[in-house]
């Protein structure tokens, strides 16, 4: 049996970005790469799975992305992931979300896991779609925002709790092979051992294009998108924070004044 | 291709403050012939909430259960599209959305854009924005041409009107589908003991920015010198640094009475915003002068938050 656990690398900004020429992305060189803190919590939910299970579980993680990209799926690969699939070529430029899960449906198709674990949401650009709109591709059972995860012996059905807005959770029982969104808080994700950081240098990472994965061109890319980035720019201040400057001890002096307004001293 | 259509969403009796907001922010965009579609089966009291001055409909699609079901949202909604080829499809960005829009739009083939705070739509180009890299960006989206426009809308961005028996009640038949998700039951959060964020005048609360669980003590013993309560960002309540009861925001608790709050190392994500940021007066104090938390602040410190919290503790000894 197997486990398909689709991961982002996400991007964080450096200081003083500045956006591209066309004004359509911020400049590559401000791009700073993490695994997605989701996919933490993915990935670890399927290495639990495995772990917990009695037969045999081939965990694979796949990305979209160029090389940059190697460097979350060795995370992964460390942590103890089996295989792991990199997809790339220079027509997934501008590819969305909606793009980007019909890739992953095509890996889903030619692997055939029993379960498909994405993040809710990626850090930066928090769309919540790729693993939903996998399922719709597929055909596939779904749930998002999924805090506990328990299949049954068989692996054909599972209890899920969502967490919803609140703090109030909701219990329900999905068939398999399904798509779940996993929730920040649902494990602990452990960090990767030396001897697994070393064993994940030999593993190869598979390189697959649209056409190797057998995609046609109105999948592909833009014209497997929903959305087209028209530009990006600085939000304008909803509230312009006055901004207190000085030295700690000053800022924190007009902070305690801002207190003891407030408490009417 | 043409009109609205809205999804309306409700919960344990009671409809989705969001999917008001909805409702008004097509009115207000003046997007054409705005039917609002209300699934469920104790739906009357739902059905005359969301008849606001300026739809055109509600369709009523009366079930079996009150409760939500991906599928059954999902199933209705491609019925709809294809029964009524509206050229626009918005929805609350709840976490019910989150759990079957991005199906429908892939499946579909609609243009599809999630967590949209802003849009217009203008012979038929819809243009939307949404927030990216951490919120250090607005990004403007358009869509491809000739396919309805599917938004999930920021909650408490519109400002909901008041409802007046407008526009005309019609019922449909539900699809028939095989429910492959199915509800169970619900469980309230754990009681919060004599923690009490929704009640307090002034929070004090801390997040990522505190690094290690060793740190957190002394901004319990901060708070506590201040007369604040110390609240979390959901990061400190996942790692069990402090209880869930303290976590602001969509999934914890929302600042309802609170009046001054002090956000420490906080980055200010749309989740925690949706806590606080209504708040009157909000001091962000952070080490990143771009963290978005200070578009939302009345003052802000751009500095360590450790150093703040020292110098703080010699203005109030305890
Ligand atoms: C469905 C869903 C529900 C969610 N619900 C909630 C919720 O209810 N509440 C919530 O908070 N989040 C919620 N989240 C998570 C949310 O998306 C963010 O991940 C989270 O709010 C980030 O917390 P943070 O700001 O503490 O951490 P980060 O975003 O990591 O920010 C840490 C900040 O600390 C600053 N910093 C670091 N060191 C220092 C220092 N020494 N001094 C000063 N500043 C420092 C950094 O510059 C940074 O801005 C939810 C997410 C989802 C998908």
């Amino acid at each position: 049996m197997k486990i398909l656990v689709p991961i982002k690398q996400v991007v964080t900004l450096d200081e003083d970005f500045e956006f591209t020429p066309d004004n359509r992305d911020v400049d590559h060189d401000f791009h700073i790469y993490d695994l997605n803190e989701w996919d933490d919590y993915s990935l670890e939910e399927a290495l639990l799975i495995k772990e917990s299970n009695d037969s045999p579980i081939e965990i694979i993680v796949c990305t979209v992305g160029n090389e940059y990209a190697d460097e979350s799926l060795r995370k992964c690969l460390a942590k103890g992931a089996d295989r792991a699939i990199r997809v790339w070529s220079n027509e997934l430029k501008n590819t969305d979300s909606i793009g980007i899960a019909r890739i992953i449906a095509h890996i889903a198709r030619r692997e055939e896991p029993q379960l498909i674990l994405t993040g809710v949401q990626s850090s930066d650009f928090a769309h919540s779609t790729t693993g939903v709109a996998t399922a719709g591709i597929l055909g596939w059972p779904y749930a998002a925002v999924v805090n506990r995860f328990e299949p049954d012996h068989d692996f054909t059905k599972a209890s899920i709790l969502r967490e919803l807005e609140g703090g109030l959770e909701e219990a329900m029982n999905i068939d398999l092979p399904a798509v779940i969104t996993i929730q920040v808080g649902i494990n602990k994700p452990r960090y990767a051992s030396l001897r697994g950081i070393k064993q994940a240098q030999s593993i190869p990472i598979e390189e697959a294009t649209p056409d190797s994965l057998g995609m046609i061109d109105s999948e592909i890319g833009e014209s497997g998108s929903a959305s087209i980035i028209k530009k990006m720019f600085i939000p304008e201040k909803l509230s312009t924070a006055i901004i207190i400057e000085g030295t700690p001890a000053q800022q924190a002096s007009k902070l305690a004044k801002i207190i003891n307004d407030f408490k009417g001293v | 291709m043409s009109g609205t259509l809205i999804i309306a969403e409700h919960r344990q009796g009671e409809l989705c403050q969001a999917t008001l907001e909805t409702i008004t922010s097509a009115i207000k965009s003046h997007t054409p012939d705005i039917r609002v579609v209300v699934i469920g089966k104790q739906i009357e009291p739902f059905i005359e909430a969301v008849r606001i001055e300026g739809i055109l409909e509600v369709i009523a699609i009366r079930t079996s259960s009150n409760d939500f079901d991906p599928d059954l949202y999902a199933v209705t909604l491609t019925m709809l599209i294809n029964s009524y080829h509206p050229e626009l499809i918005l929805l609350p960005h709840t976490v019910n959305t989150i759990g079957y829009a991005a199906a429908v739009a892939a499946d579909q083939r609609l243009g599809f854009a999630t967590d949209v705070f802003d849009f217009s739509i203008s012979n038929g180009i819809v243009t939307a924005i949404r927030s990216g890299y951490g919120q250090k960006v607005n990004v403007e989206l358009g869509f491809p041409e000739n396919r309805p426009v599917c938004l999930t809308l920021r909650p408490n961005i519109w400002k909901p009107l008041q409802a007046n028996k407008a526009g005309i009640v019609i019922e449909i038949h539900p699809p028939v589908y095989s429910a492959r998700c199915r509800h169970e039951t619900y469980l309230e959060p754990k009681s919060s003991g004599d923690i009490d964020i929704p009640g307090a005048a002034f929070i004090l609360s801390i997040g990522r920015g505190v690094a290690d669980e060793k740190n957190v003590e002394e901004f319990l013993e901060l708070a506590d010198s201040l007369g604040a309560t110390l609240g979390c960002s959901r990061p400190i309540a996942d790692n069990g640094w402090l209880p869930k009861a303290r976590q602001v925001g969509q999934s914890g608790k929302t600042a309802s009475n609170c009046k001054l709050y002090i956000a420490m190392g906080i980055s200010g994500s749309v989740q925690h915003l949706a806590g606080m940021k209504h708040v009157e007066n909000i001091v962000a104090i952070n080490t990143d002068r771009e963290a978005s938390i200070f578009n939302y602040a009345r003052y802000g410190i751009v500095a360590d938050m450790f150093e703040i919290a020292e110098e703080l503790r010699n203005q109030f000894p305890e």
